[in-house]
């Protein structure tokens, strides 16, 4: 596209043909792009589209079957995230490697390569928190800061290095609408500095308001290279996702049944170390709507949901009631044979057991509700077909209901999970991040799942940091913010700041009053 | 140079091979070693390993020692599933044989067809109650039970000294340490005429069928395997990790408990000092060398009772010490450890690149 300027300015960074294959995947196949110096350039792609798998090559994490790397118009091999540093190459990854026990400046100085004289990195950090008028207290306990300014941290450690090239891997999943705008002010000056930037995302809208350019892949293979200022976001999103999107449909007799879930003053201490009080929780869940919770994570969803779930006991009975039924004091195995189902966010581990096959794992919350193990004996066939109905209503891609939990993609577990919850038709559905990690067609699979589930006079309660996907699916809002919950608002009369703003809290007056 | 692959799923093959890799890994580093210390090292891993299969009349013999070390094994299977680690089966098979000698102490001068199962009972309860101690330590105020366990052994032990040495000694016993021979009724009838082989043997393989059942075929099962691979899961699946906990403490005890009844109840028939040899210990090679599986443990019971009979049979032959016997057990459940990493890796040779 750019050739006549790329032969006097060589590309920062340009890949020719790389390919990279694990047993059973080909992960990456033939893919080319160049990115220029100062340039914001979008790698898009669902889930599983091989995105990461390319970045871990760039970085140096993974090693490349077959094709070449170019730095500046020179080949390079990057060994090691080491050699990628060294060459300039920095990266923020969606998840922060940061220890929560720490202040700020302790974990800059874990993650530099070399050793710095404390004073002298607090002079330097202090000058790249000035020059790009970044808020963050270099002496706060990690502990204490919201993931905006965990961010942060991550950032500064890579402009200590001065990158000729910032990574950044899903950074926005889990801002709140400020801290976005915030972060792509600081994102546009580095760039205008003429460091290159390489922005991996599924948000289509915010790669139009970003990036100079966009490389889209699908199953492993670039599909096309576009302007994304210029390109209509549903033609990006289709050609991401390699069909026609799907439309949610919402049903028209939403919110005015009866009350199946009403929790009523619910304080629950947060478990040590860093868990948040839940103070006075008050809800009520109808049948046949959609509550949404939305919050910054860390604010108390965890301990909300383990509240319900029956994993953690309310301190009195009456506190949490099912179709009327006092039920606060009743186990996770009993609150779920009366009807109220929990999706936790965190899958591996705590909705599934990721050693498991998938028969066993249906076993772990549907035995309740469907005649897996009568009497404590385990029907093998049940369980079998149960699993593998899930399998098929659900589409999870998986060789069937022997595989291991952890040999499936992250969006098919969360499918298997979402299709077991909702394959015992309960009374009350409370799901956590459900679509987190999830690619776009398969979100927009499970969302309509949890709007027909509601449409049959289910209540469903989604708590989620992604507000696109609560205005999308919620019938009411309400906001989750150090272990408060707001009281719950039509969401047709919310708009996006409002919540933005309740999202933010505290944190968000904190970085107000420092802007 | 090496290449280290890790494996998408555990290979179900090597699952099954390691213990038998780890077993010729034992052998051949054991010819080694004794070979380098002046002893005829091919003929005393011979002895050990081969000979006690090779000579019928000496099956029963590992009959006997094999059921002890199945039955306790099984039992610590089921906790290791569950992360709880009983170290101490070894101080709950003392307990349980001398609460069983108790009662046969009691009914001293009885007859009749129930004292034998009052003992077995007593002998269940007595392996129970030494392991609730740690159960209880670690579920009311997080103590390791590995150490509890563990430490509570040496207390058996030495109560176990007090008894035959103080107020359980024989009378007529001419001031040996030791209690009465048990009678007639207090003896575990032997299941095949003029052999050692005693109904413990028949005892041990239906346990292990009853074990696997409960593993494989029941919600418990089902509970102790979750709790160990994801307690959050087990929370969140409605499983409480502190019965499990309570629950895999009391079975490995009472398991160990009757294993020591038997023991004191047949081929030793009374109580003496020399009474605790180690099988609660080695149950642990056991558990590993079946990989914890109650059918796999009826196999690690024999090759584990086929190195004490075999270490015998090497002191005559070869005159290895007896410690040998241990030394080799403890190399094989390091060599266990060491192919394990065969069931998640894949390991091949590569040409390092120019």
């Amino acid at each position: 596209m750019n050739q006549p300027r790329e032969q006097i300015v060589p590309s920062r960074l340009a890949l020719a043909h790389i390919s990279k294959s694990f047993p059973g995947v080909k992960a990456n196949e033939d893919i080319s792009l160049s990115i220029a110096p100062g340039e914001i350039h979008a790698l898009l792609g669902e889930n599983g589209a091989g995105k990461s798998t390319l970045v871990k090559i760039i970085y140096g994490v993974q090693q490349a079957d077959e094709g070449t790397i170019s730095w500046n118009g020179e080949p390079v091999a990057i060994p090691s995230p080491k050699a990628a540093r060294k060459l300039g190459i920095g990266m923020v990854f969606q998840h922060f490697s940061l220890f929560d026990a720490m202040t700020v400046i302790e974990n800059i100085a874990l993650g530099l390569d070399e050793a710095v004289d404390r004073e002298e990195l607090k002079a330097r950090v202090a000058a790249i928190l000035e020059s790009y008028s970044l808020p963050l207290d270099p002496d706060r306990e990690v502990h204490t800061l919201s993931v905006g300014e965990r961010q942060r941290i991550e950032i500064v450690r890579c402009l200590l290095q001065k990158p000729k090239l910032l990574i950044m891997d899903e950074p926005t999943s889990v801002l709140t609408p400020q801290e976005v705008e915030r972060l792509f002010s600081t994102l546009r000056q580095i760039a205008a500095e003429g460091c290159s930037i390489l922005y991996i995302s599924h948000k289509l809208s915010e790669i139009r308001a970003l990036c100079d350019s966009a490389t889209i892949l699908r199953a492993g293979r670039v599909v096309a290279t576009c302007d994304p200022k210029v390109e209509t976001t549903k033609r990006m999103a289709e050609l991401m996702i390699g069909a026609e999107l799907r439309k949610i449909e919402h049903s028209k007799t939403a919110g005015a049944g009866a009350v199946r879930l009403s929790v009523t003053g619910l304080s629950l201490p947060g478990e040590p170390p860093f868990g948040t009080d839940l103070e006075a929780v008050s809800f009520v869940a109808r049948a046949g709507e959609i509550l949404g919770i939305a919050g910054v994570a860390g604010n108390g969803q965890a301990e909300l949901l383990t509240a319900l779930s029956g994993e953690r006991l309310a301190p009195g009975p009456a506190t949490i009631q099912l179709d009327g039924k006092a039920i606060g004091q009743e186990g996770a195995g009993a609150r779920r044979a009366l009807g109220l189902a929990c999706v936790p966010e965190e899958r591996n581990g705590h909705a599934a057991v990721p050693d498991f096959s998938l028969a066993d794992n249906g076993l772990l919350t549907a035995r309740h509700r469907v005649p897996l193990a009568p009497h404590g004996w385990i029907s093998r066939g049940s369980v079998k077909r149960f699993a593998d109905s899930v399998i098929k209503l659900f589409d999870v891609r998986t060789t069937g209901y022997g595989a291991l939990a952890r040999s499936l993609s992250g969006g098919n577990l969360q499918k298997f999970i979402m299709g077991r919850e909702i394959g015992q038709q309960p009374a009350v559905l409370v799901v956590s991040q459900p679509t987190w990690g999830v690619d776009a067609g398969a979100a927009a699979a499970i969302r309509q799942e949890l709007v027909d589930l509601a449409a049959k006079g289910s209540a469903v309660v989604v708590i989620s940091q992604d507000l696109d996907e609560l205005l999308e699916l919620a019938d009411r809002l309400s906001v989750i913010n150090e272990g408060r919950l707001s009281a719950p608002r039509p969401v047709a009369s919310l708009g996006i700041d409002e919540i933005g703003l309740m999202m933010g809290g505290v944190h968000g007056a904190e970085a107000a009053a420092h802007a | 140079m090496l290449e280290w692959r890790r494996r998408r799923e555990p290979s179900l093959p090597m699952l099954a091979l390691s213990p038998l890799i780890a077993i010729a890994l034992t052998m051949a580093l054991g010819m080694i070693v004794f070979t380098a210390m002046g002893y005829d090292g091919f003929h005393a891993v011979g002895s050990i390993f081969l000979t006690p299969f090779l000579e019928p009349q000496r099956w029963a013999d590992i009959g006997v020692k094999a059921a002890p070390l199945v039955m306790i094994a099984l039992g610590l299977a089921i906790g290791f599933r569950a992360n709880v680690w009983n170290i101490g089966a070894e101080g709950q098979y003392v307990m349980g044989a001398i609460a069983g000698t108790g009662v046969a102490l009691l009914t001293y001068q009885m007859t009749g067809w129930w004292i034998l199962p009052a003992m077995v009972l007593a002998g269940i309860l007595g392996g129970m109650a030494w392991a609730a101690i740690p159960a209880f330590l670690r579920v009311r105020l997080q103590v390791s039970e590995i150490l509890t366990s563990l430490m509570l052994t040496y207390v058996a032990v030495q109560f176990l000294y007090f008894l035959v040495r103080g107020p359980w000694k024989d009378p007529d016993g001419f001031n040996f340490p030791q209690t009465r021979m048990f009678t007639a009724d207090q003896t575990l009838p032997t299941v095949l005429e003029g052999t050692l082989v005693h109904l413990g043997i028949p005892a041990a393989l239906l346990l292990a069928l009853v074990a696997w059942l409960l593993m494989e075929k029941t919600t418990a099962g089902y509970a102790v395997k979750v709790v160990g691979l994801a307690p959050a899961a087990a929370r969140h699946g409605g499983f409480s990790a502190e019965r499990t906990t309570w629950a895999t403490m009391l079975l490995s005890g009472g398991l160990a408990g009757l294993a020591g009844l038997f023991e004191a109840a047949g081929p030793f028939g009374q109580l003496t000092p020399q009474f605790p040899i180690g099988y609660g210990f080695t149950a642990i090679i056991v558990a590993f060398l079946g990989r914890l599986h109650p059918l796999g443990i009826v196999f690690g019971g024999i090759v584990l009772a086929a190195t004490y009979v075999g270490g015998e049979i090497a002191q005559s032959t070869v005159r290895l010490p007896q410690a040998a016997t241990g030394m080799f057990q403890a190399l094989l459940l390091f060599m266990l450890l060491a192919t394990d990493v065969l069931v998640r890796w894949r390991i091949s040779w590569k040409r390092r690149a120019a």
